[in-house]
């Protein structure tokens, strides 16, 4: 491909799906790298949307997701289901490089990849993955059914993830370092009326047992230090997220935790013609409505400076 | 060559007794990141299907098979030499990373 394209948006969450809505009505002729495996963000992984406004019954996250991508179609967006692995966002040109070797040029990129699962950071977290550590409730529930499983986290995807379970599990402890909920208060409610939930508050994890599958966890009180161990067959984590920033780390200027720095409230990165949007510039509000939103700022932030 | 499924009644002669890896996709209808990678198995079966067999276990239907070999995550991918699970590879991945995870049986 040797044409250099207005814009390229690289990730696919509402925040990608949404820029690539606007930069094709505008005419700008988008390309979107949805990601290979990532297509459709962090909402394919999670069930019922409550809160999206406009759906009065709520909505499937994947099927939001669906329709996002369609609209984003309709309007003549050229989606492409592969990754990029390769920015140089520093000239005006800039050259992106796909996971099937292709290049692309263009004047503008809308970087939108999103998080991805924060990890605890413990050496057996990582080796039982897949073998009773989860951070994906809505994929991997349904292999804990008529077990106790555990939990960790404190915010709104925890407290989600260990309600789902519950239609799974016998019992679902919900550990979290703190003595109460980060999770918005609906769902927390839901959660604490919830009888298969039990809840450890000051509590962390410190580490996961089991040969070749998980068979307990050590847990530590964050109030006195306190050691103790607890038989669990799974542990999903839901401690946040960490932005996608990697492969811009160097070019765009990020803040200390990873998320790109914007100017001001646009969606302007330190790099003329490079803008970023969704969950990679924004760790207060983290919705999928704001994501959509941003989304739509890049691309008429984009579309300003092509303009020009 | 496409995938193709397997089933508690088959998975001893298409895998077990294979005399070609076979690599078996654990997955379900439901599943987002299944979804995903599903397609990327399809490429890698069609461009490697003279190496190692791929085929398709759906978790919902077979779950007996996926309780005995302790699935807990899906997708999980399984190698199967002789009979025996030789590499075990969990999560959806892009088809670079797949493809350098199963390199000992594609060459």
């Amino acid at each position: 491909m040797s044409d250099v394209r207005n814009v390229v948006i690289v990730g696919s969450g509402p925040a990608g799906y949404t820029a690539a809505i606007y930069a094709a009505r505008a005419q700008l002729d988008p390309i979107i790298y949805e990601g290979s495996v990532t297509a459709g963000g962090a909402l394919m992984n999670t069930t019922e949307v409550e809160n999206f406004p406009g759906f009065t019954d709520g909505v499937m996250g994947p099927d939001l997701m669906d329709s996002m991508r369609k609209q984003a179609k309709r309007f003549g967006a050229e989606l492409i289901t592969d990754d990029i692995v390769e920015m140089d966002l520093t000239g005006d040109i800039k050259v992106l490089k796909d996971g099937s070797g292709n290049t692309v040029k263009a004047k503008s990129v809308i970087l939108a990849t999103g998080s991805a699962y924060r990890e605890i950071g413990l050496v057996n977290e990582k080796r039982l993955s897949g073998h009773g550590v989860s951070w994906c409730a809505t994929c991997d529930g349904f292999f804990f059914r008529g077990q106790t499983i555990a939990v960790v986290g404190g915010g709104d995807s925890a407290v989600e993830e260990a309600t789902f379970l519950t239609r799974f599990a016998d019992k679902v402890v919900l550990i979290h370092r703190r003595d109460s909920l980060r999770a918005s208060k609906i769902m927390a409610e839901r959660a604490k009326a919830n009888p298969k939930i039990e809840f450890m508050w000051n509590t962390e994890v410190i580490d996961v047992l089991g040969a070749d599958k998980v068979e307990a966890l050590k847990l530590r009180s964050t109030v006195d230090g306190t050691e103790s161990e607890r038989a669990f067959t799974g542990l999903f984590v839901a401690i946040g997220h960490i932005p996608r920033s990697e492969l811009i780390v160097g070019q765009i200027d990020l803040d200390n935790e990873g998320y790109v720095i914007c100017e001001g409230r646009s969606t302007r990165t330190n790099q003329k013609g490079v803008f970023a949007c969704g969950d990679l510039v924004d760790h207060t509000y983290r919705q999928a409505i704001t994501a959509a939103g941003s989304g739509c700022a890049a691309a008429l932030d984009a579309e300003k400076f092509l303009a020009h | 060559m496409a995938t193709s499924k397997v089933t508690t009644a088959t998975f001893d002669a298409e895998v077990l007794k294979s005399s070609t890896p076979v690599l078996v996709d654990f997955w379900a209808e439901w599943c987002g990141p299944c979804r995903a990678v599903g397609p990327i198995l399809e490429e890698i079966s069609d461009e490697y299907g003279s190496k190692i067999k791929i085929v398709k276990l759906n978790t919902d239907e077979e779950s007996a098979i996926a309780i005995k070999y302790g699935i807990t995550s899906i997708p999980s991918m399984y190698v199967f030499v002789n009979g025996e699970v030789v590499t075990q590879i969990v999560g959806a991945k892009p088809k670079p990373a797949l493809l350098k995870d199963l390199e000992s049986f594609l060459v």
